[in-house]
């Protein structure tokens, strides 16, 4: 019997809604098993002393929540858990938003966690790879203040900070250009200084050969799948956890897609053969 | 009225989302007013934040604030000036200055960077010696490193035709290529399933309330 070829692709759109929906109200809590790379990242901020100061770039915008925001989110919640000072920066304009949301949700946990001594948020630049080029010889004259135009010199998270000499790593959560394509050309192949971060699924593939024997890139966490396991790594699961199930089964439907239509695609070419033949 | 405004955010949003997922069903007018809002929004956000966020403080505060120790800006600023003399017919010639300007440095900048960053250290994290490792597996991924990078560029090499024990490197380079291409539609699948499930966090979550915060 073969499948009708033509059938209404609504369908499709209807039982992955319903795939995904369902999971989201009804968690069923599949495993998730981490990876090297997201084991990279970990280590990479676990291993860093208390007290370090390190970069988080946010270079995405509300294009890239879903995927970003929570390992963003998880990553910043690891850094104030060690006492790592944070120092943000944004090559897209947005970034800066995204940032100060995390911040502020991260406020009833965290509320020792003072503005301008444990973490502060440099705002947007642009230049993307000429802005990175320049924070090396000097971060006062890239950010002569922050995003709320407070002086550097005020800033006590700041005392000492020249460049990046002074960050213990940079860590860029990245939906394209600029983002940490970048940040690995300049910060590590340039001054040697650890690079990590996480990426859209979309650009995973051309971000992951950076993460090499060279070092470029310090692991890698690739969409939400990497924002859960480091959520599932820092034992603090939040919304790529609670997404996972919904991501499982809807990649499972559309494995079964896949499935049919290639068999589909055989049949008919054989039917097609047969009547050929005949 | 902050918690109000709260409120009309969320119902906004979640009634632009619906108009938008409206267009999976079919091409219709919720769709197309929610698509123009967008484009016009975006328009007007740029706007505004290229003067506040990119304007005034890299060149009106510098300027108006110590003009001796910053009135170098001033060329950059003549020089987007000279950019949007593109406008006038006349003269638009004017702006190939700046545009040549644009192009020489960021080849310059561009070449040393991927030069390093892309040939010679990618290269380098090649020049392995595949059979160190903690185990078998560290091993058959370390080969398939090695011979995959070096049959994929065999068949990109056009120079030599592609047959005998050259044609079977290039061979196994397409089928390398191939798996390459397979894992970028996977992420990119799970990329776009990514962002349905954001939008029905937010459904059923922000809006709806179902889910646990």
């Amino acid at each position: 019997m073969a499948i009708n070829k033509n059938i209404d692709r609504r369908w499709i759109f209807l039982l992955i809604f319903f795939c995904v929906a369902l999971p989201l109200i009804f968690i069923v809590g599949l495993p998730i098993e981490t990876t090297e790379n997201a084991r990279l990242v970990h280590d990479l901020v676990q291993n860093t002393p208390s007290g370090s100061t390190v970069i988080i770039s946010f270079d995405y915008d509300p294009g890239s929540k879903p995927e970003l925001h929570p390992m963003a989110k998880a990553v910043v919640k690891n850094c104030f858990q060690r006492d790592i000072k944070i120092m943000v920066t944004a090559l897209w304009p947005m970034g800066v938003q995204m940032a100060a949301d995390i911040f502020s949700q991260l406020e009833p946990e965290f509320p020792d966690k003072a503005y301008g001594i444990d973490y502060v948020n440099m705002g947007y630049k642009a230049g993307g790879m000429v802005t990175i080029q320049a924070m090396g010889k000097n971060f006062r004259e890239v950010f002569p203040s922050d995003v709320n135009g407070t002086p550097i010199k005020e800033l006590p998270i700041l005392n000492g900070v020249e460049n990046y000499n002074n960050i213990s790593f940079v860590c860029s959560f990245s939906a394209g250009d600029p983002g940490i394509k970048q940040w690995v050309q300049i910060v590590h192949d340039t001054y040697g200084k650890p690079v990590t971060g996480g990426v859209t699924g979309v650009s995973a593939p051309g971000i992951l050969p950076y993460v090499n024997e060279q070092k470029q890139l310090n692991g890698l966490l690739a969409g939400l799948k990497g924002a859960a396991e480091y959520e599932f790594l820092v034992k603090s699961p939040g919304t790529a956890t609670a997404g996972m199930d919904a991501q499982s089964l809807a990649h499972l439907l559309i494995i079964i897609f896949i499935a049919i239509g290639n068999i589909n695609y055989w049949r008919n070419k054989k039917n097609a053969a047969n009547a050929g033949g005949e | 009225m902050v918690h109000f405004f709260n409120i009309l955010g969320i119902w906004l949003g979640a009634l632009f989302t619906f108009a938008i997922f409206s267009f999976l069903y079919k091409d219709n007018p919720f769709y197309k007013i929610a698509e123009q809002i967008f484009v016009g929004l975006s328009a007007g956000y740029w706007f505004v934040y290229t003067i506040y966020f990119i304007l005034i403080p890299n060149l009106f505060t510098p300027l108006t604030s110590d003009f001796s120790a910053n009135w170098i800006k001033l060329i950059p600023a003549a020089l987007g000036v000279m950019m949007l003399l593109r406008l006038i017919p006349s003269i638009d010639w004017i702006s190939r200055f700046p545009v040549a300007l644009i192009i020489g440095t960021t080849s310059g900048i561009y070449f040393l960077r991927y030069l390093k960053s892309d040939v010679i250290n990618q290269l380098t994290a090649t020049m392995i010696n595949p059979f160190t490792g903690g185990n078998w597996v560290v091993v058959i991924g370390q080969l398939l490193l090695v011979v995959g990078t070096i049959t994929g560029v065999i068949y990109f090499y056009f120079s030599k035709k592609h047959e005998g024990a050259f044609g079977v490197s290039a061979k196994i380079g397409i089928y390398f290529l191939m798996v390459s291409f397979g894992a970028a539609f996977g992420y990119t699948a799970m990329a776009r399933i990514s962002l349905l499930i954001g939008r029905l966090q937010f459904l059923l979550g922000d809006w709806l309330g179902i889910l646990s915060p």
